[in-house]
């Protein structure tokens, strides 16, 4: 199997094309839903040391909102949108046409709406990647907690600790026009899914 | 000045009064505090899975308890700690996102804990307290002037064991 702790620029390439397609068609979904414009970023692709990865989202002990999807398929990994907790609040006022500033906790019924926009954004992202790769993958149903960001990505990384001591993390930033919505898409390929999508995309 | 040390994820750091050793958002990972009281050393583990057998050699041993445990206690001794005055205390192992059919993997905060024990009496060490499992994570540290284990969480609260 390929080794993860060896990508090569064009493997990078790859990675980074994917991510970008895939992001671009979630944020564009994303804008739909809330009517606004979505910026994202080039997505990063990096093999990232185990204990590192909380500080991509301002360190294990900041307060953060996951929305967690296994997925399912040829390729298996884990989604996970992380928002931090004054983002998802933003985000569910404009998802519920509250003014802003007026979620200051979340019910039911705001975690059911932020569970919706994890499982569109995956839905959008794996759709893209299904275009680019022919690898068909399907999201489970999506999971959420408002917690500690360390503790919250332990989920993901703990699969990958039984593999390795790294994580080969494809992130995008989105941050909507007005700057208060700003959420960190995580795709997390399993150890074994790497050479699979490498081969579909025809690069070695 | 007391110091306040930080401890990684898959890491261990052992220390001496007036430190506190401290490791910030576990979630099922667990945080193996061991301590001896009169001559104030200690260390602080912080394991993400129950045991290295399915391991590549070129793992990092501080990953499991079975490995990460007896490499601490090694340290913690040459610090000048006691075997016989040694006690352990634990917290974390949760699960942070509820499924209906939660896997083996989605499981492992509750067999992390179990782990952590069964190590702890293979190596004949007093396990004093724990505050294991829940839904939530934490923030443990450990004073080791006091040998006070604190856990924070975000919604629960903060509490001494």
């Amino acid at each position: 199997m390929s080794d993860e702790f060896s990508l090569n620029d064009v493997q990078l390439d790859a990675l980074r094309e994917i991510g970008n397609v895939g992001a671009g068609n979630s944020a564009t979904a994303l804008s739909q839903v809330i009517n606004r414009r979505i910026d994202m970023n080039v997505p990063k692709v990096s093999l990232v040391p185990l204990d590192m990865v909380p500080d991509l989202v301002g360190g294990p002990d900041a307060i953060v909102v996951g929305v967690f999807l296994r997925v399912y398929g040829k390729a298996p990994g884990n989604i996970l949108f992380l928002l931090p907790q004054q983002s998802a609040y933003y985000l569910v006022d404009t998802l519920m046409g509250k003014p802003h500033g007026a979620t200051n906790k979340l019910d039911f019924m705001d975690e059911s709406a932020l569970m919706e926009i994890g499982n569109i954004l995956a839905g959008a992202y794996l759709n893209a990647f299904y275009t680019f790769t022919n690898i068909s993958m399907l999201p489970s149903i999506p999971a959420l907690a408002m917690d500690m960001a360390g503790a919250i990505l332990n989920v993901v990384l703990v699969q990958l600790g039984t593999m390795g001591d790294q994580a080969l993390v494809i992130e995008t930033e989105f941050l909507s026009e007005d700057d208060g919505i700003n959420g960190h898409f995580f795709l997390v390929p399993d150890p074994g899914s790497l050479e699979t999508i490498m081969n579909a995309v025809g690069v070695e | 000045m007391p110091e306040l040390i930080r401890v990684g994820m898959a890491d261990y750091k052992v220390g001496r009064a007036p430190d506190t050793l401290i490791s910030y958002g576990l979630g099922s990972c667990i945080g193996i505090s061991l301590y001896d009281p009169q001559a104030k050393v200690g260390g602080l583990l912080h394991i993400m899975l129950p045991d290295s057998t399915q391991a590549r050699p070129t793992d990092n041993p501080a990953k499991f308890a079975d490995t990460g445990l007896p490499l601490m206690l090694g340290d913690v001794l040459q610090l000048g700690a006691s075997r016989s005055r040694l006690v352990a205390k634990i917290a974390g192992g949760s699960q942070m996102f509820a499924f209906a059919n939660a896997t083996d993997i989605m499981r492992v905060g509750a067999r992390n804990a179990e782990a952590a024990k069964k190590v702890l009496r293979s190596l004949n060490i007093r396990l004093i307290a724990e505050d294991t499992g829940g839904t939530y994570g934490r923030t443990v540290q450990i004073n080791l002037e006091t040998g006070i284990y604190t856990v924070k969480t975000i919604d629960k609260g903060e509490k001494e064991i």
